[in-house]
């Protein structure tokens, strides 16, 4: 199978669902770039250069470059979706979400339900998350649990360019409004992507690796730091289980669950900040289920609870490292119920 | 009131520290050096100096994430920023705002600010600090064309008109919002056409003649502090750098850029004019130049040897109590 960035298994997917359904279009600022000005259009392709290269085979028509204006084109993008079109909107920073969470959060995501199971929203709202970028407080957050909160939204977080392609076609083919976010920190990971179009269904886990001794569940960038501990552990004769949910709302529980039956521990990684986040939501759910099974403390690892700072001396701190998850897990394998 | 010898002498010098500030950083973000997003000022610094010459320490600006002339023209500590720029622990935030977030509340500077549209309503409550108090104090936002399209900045432009607040609302257009061209993203063509339609005066400037900035600026501050309420102006300016350090600006046409650097330069301009009217000579310009470049290239060689933040300061300041 070829090798491929993340970013370009992004752009092959926006190529394969623009081709195959005109309904499909993409809109955001410098989303081609250049317009009005007199150099080349198309000059960035988005600030990540992620939409690079739709311009020039699908026009202006289907490439639409906004002024800088979020709550027109959240809102624009979502009053599409209802009336026949499949946007795919790019909110460039997800932290640029402060401007017009109203469209997604009041509109977008209760439109069904109030209207009484009649609208169809199929809209995607894309936006980059993640620290290490060295961007500060206001372009760094990972603001998934945000957005997993509101019911109506589903929420995609992949952690490979594998999932990337699969997860961005299936969000498109959806008819619920997606938000899909990439952390910056993955554009140039390298993996084995096919040619052809592909899904990954929403509400489904990975399993990346298998052992017995503990379950890490791990999202986005920090699944590479799970899959690192769980070297670490490997070598000092633990074996882990590294899950990726790939998408928060759904949440696939039962793959979760079923692993913390086999291994009565679980350690979750977070890159969000550390209240109300996807690992206190997963360690609810899971003492909630399956109490029964575990055999020691869940351990939550996730930054302290500060906006992202700018120094890259304290943003490497603030991020959750390899060794802090295998502390983690060998703080939950010591407490182990029953023991001294 | 006329601009004195010692007002030209400190306006060129904040003009002149803005560019040899943000000519340097370019300098050094080349190497690899400094971390994160760098929008560099230069080109535009008779907008930010020709407003600021107007303020006070207590009158407020809010900046945008082009922010650091806005900081030194509100006389910033350039060292303190230079700094910060390198995330050290003695920058002007400890470290942790960078570039994007520079303050300095003493000197009546806001914060440089990553949310494009973040300012305009905040200096609304600046304002409304001022009114409230009976201070006499303005509060002025700087916007950018991109900015100036935003919604938050629409709300803020009624809101102070409606409530007469003694805001500024300064738009700097230099022609695009990241590379989007602001003749195109800009449907009413000059963003003082909204003036107008919000109930306030509008003025247009040519923001390379520092003294029409000067002027402009001096009459919405003067109408502000007076209770006439909020002004819009338009200062055209041009950009000499990308839109952040590492922008291959392939949307702007050859040789664009030599050309404003050639015929549209502030510094330039404002040494032909005061020479020739022989109010300021070509050697007190000089004393000028060399003063700001050493002091430039102590900041530099300062940042580069200071200390980071450690491990106690990464959870620090997030409340006033805890
Ligand atoms: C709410 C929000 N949207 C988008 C961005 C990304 N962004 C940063 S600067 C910029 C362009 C701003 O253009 P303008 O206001 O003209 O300021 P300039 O960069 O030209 O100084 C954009 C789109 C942002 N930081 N915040
Ligand atoms: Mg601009």
């Amino acid at each position: 199978m070829p090798k491929k960035t993340f970013k370009q298994a992004l752009n092959e997917a926006h190529f394969h669902e623009m081709r195959r359904d005109p309904r499909v279009i993409v809109m955001g600022e410098d989303i081609s770039g250049g317009i009005g000005a007199s150099g080349e259009m198309d000059a960035w392709g988005g600030s990540e250069g992620v939409t690079k290269g739709l311009y020039p085979e699908f026009g202006p028509s289907r490439v639409v470059d906004t002024p800088l204006s979020e709550s027109a084109i959240i809102g624009a993008a979502v009053g599409a979706a209802t009336t026949g079109l499949r946007p795919v909107a790019d909110l460039m920073f997800a932290d640029f979400l402060g401007v017009c969470f109203d469209q997604i959060f009041n509109q977008a995501a209760k439109f069904r339900y109030m209207f009484g199971g009649k609208a169809v929203t199929p809209v995607v709202i894309r936006g980059m998350i993640g620290a290490g970028f060295r961007t500060a407080a206001q372009h760094s957050q990972c603001l998934y649990p945000i957005f997993t909160h509101i019911p109506g939204l589903k929420v995609v977080i992949p952690s490979n360019p594998y999932d990337a392609k699969g997860l961005l076609i299936q969000a498109i083919r959806d008819d619920d409004p997606v938000i899909f976010l990439e952390h910056k920190l993955l554009y140039g990971v390298t993996g084995e992507v096919p040619d052809g179009a592909y899904t990954v269904p929403f509400g489904e886990a990975k399993v990346l690796r298998e052992g017995g001794d503990v379950t890490i569940v791990a999202l986005a960038l920090m699944v590479q730091v799970a899959l690192d501990a769980a070297e670490l552990l490997s070598k000092r004769g633990i074996e882990a289980t590294v899950i990726d949910p790939r998408t928060t709302s759904p949440l696939d529980l039962d793959t979760i669950v079923e692993s913390v039956e086999e291994t009565g521990h679980l350690v979750i990684v977070d890159e969000s900040s550390p209240r109300c986040n996807i690992a206190t939501d997963i360690a609810a759910q899971v003492a909630d289920v399956a109490f029964h099974a575990l055999k020691g403390p869940i351990k939550m690892v996730t930054p302290p609870h500060t906006p992202v700072p700018f120094s890259p001396s304290l943003e490497d701190l603030y991020l959750p490292s390899a060794e802090r998850v295998a502390a983690a897990v060998e703080a939950s394998l010591r407490t182990r119920k029953g023991a001294a | 009131m006329q601009l004195s010898r010692e007002d030209l002498l400190l306006a060129y010098r904040r003009m002149r520290r803005i560019r040899d500030f943000e000519d340097r950083v370019h300098v050094e973000f080349a190497t690899g050096e400094l971390p994160g997003f760098v929008h560099l000022y230069a080109g535009e610094e008779a907008s930010a100096v020709g407003v600021c010459m107007n303020l006070t320490d207590e009158d407020m600006i809010a900046s945008t994430h082009r922010g650091h002339g806005h900081c030194l023209a509100k006389d910033t500590d350039a060292t303190g920023m230079m700094l910060e720029l390198y995330g050290r622990k003695d920058g002007i935030c400890g470290g942790k705002g960078g570039s994007m977030h520079i303050a300095d509340l003493s000197k009546g500077m806001m914060g440089a600010n990553g949310i494009v549209g973040g300012g305009p309503p905040l200096i609304c409550g600046a304002a409304l600090t001022a009114k409230t108090l009976g201070t006499g104090n303005v509060a002025v936002a700087f916007t950018g064309d991109g900015g100036s399209n935003q919604g938050t900045t629409f709300e803020a432009l009624n809101f102070a008109a409606v409530l007469k607040l003694p805001a500024i609302f300064v738009f700097e257009n230099n022609g695009y919002a990241e590379t989007t061209a602001s003749q195109w993203s800009v449907a009413c063509k000059d963003i003082v056409n909204r003036a107008a339609a919000f109930g306030m005066p509008g003025v247009s400037v040519d923001g390379t003649d520092f003294f029409a900035v000067w002027s402009a600026a001096r009459e919405a501050v003067e109408r502000a502090r007076g209770g006439g309420g909020p002004t819009l102006m338009e200062v055209k300016v041009p950009r000499f750098y990308g839109h952040f350090e590492g922008d291959a600006e392939t949307y702007r046409a050859d040789g664009e850029v030599a050309a404003l650097k050639r015929d549209h330069d502030c510094l330039k301009i404002f040494r032909g004019r005061v020479t020739e009217a022989g109010l300021l000579s070509n050697a007190d310009l000089d004393t000028v130049d060399a003063e700001v470049a050493a002091e430039i290239e102590a900041a530099v060689a300062l940042a580069k040897v200071s200390p980071l933040p450690g491990p106690e300061d990464l959870v620090t300041d997030v409340y006033v109590r805890y």
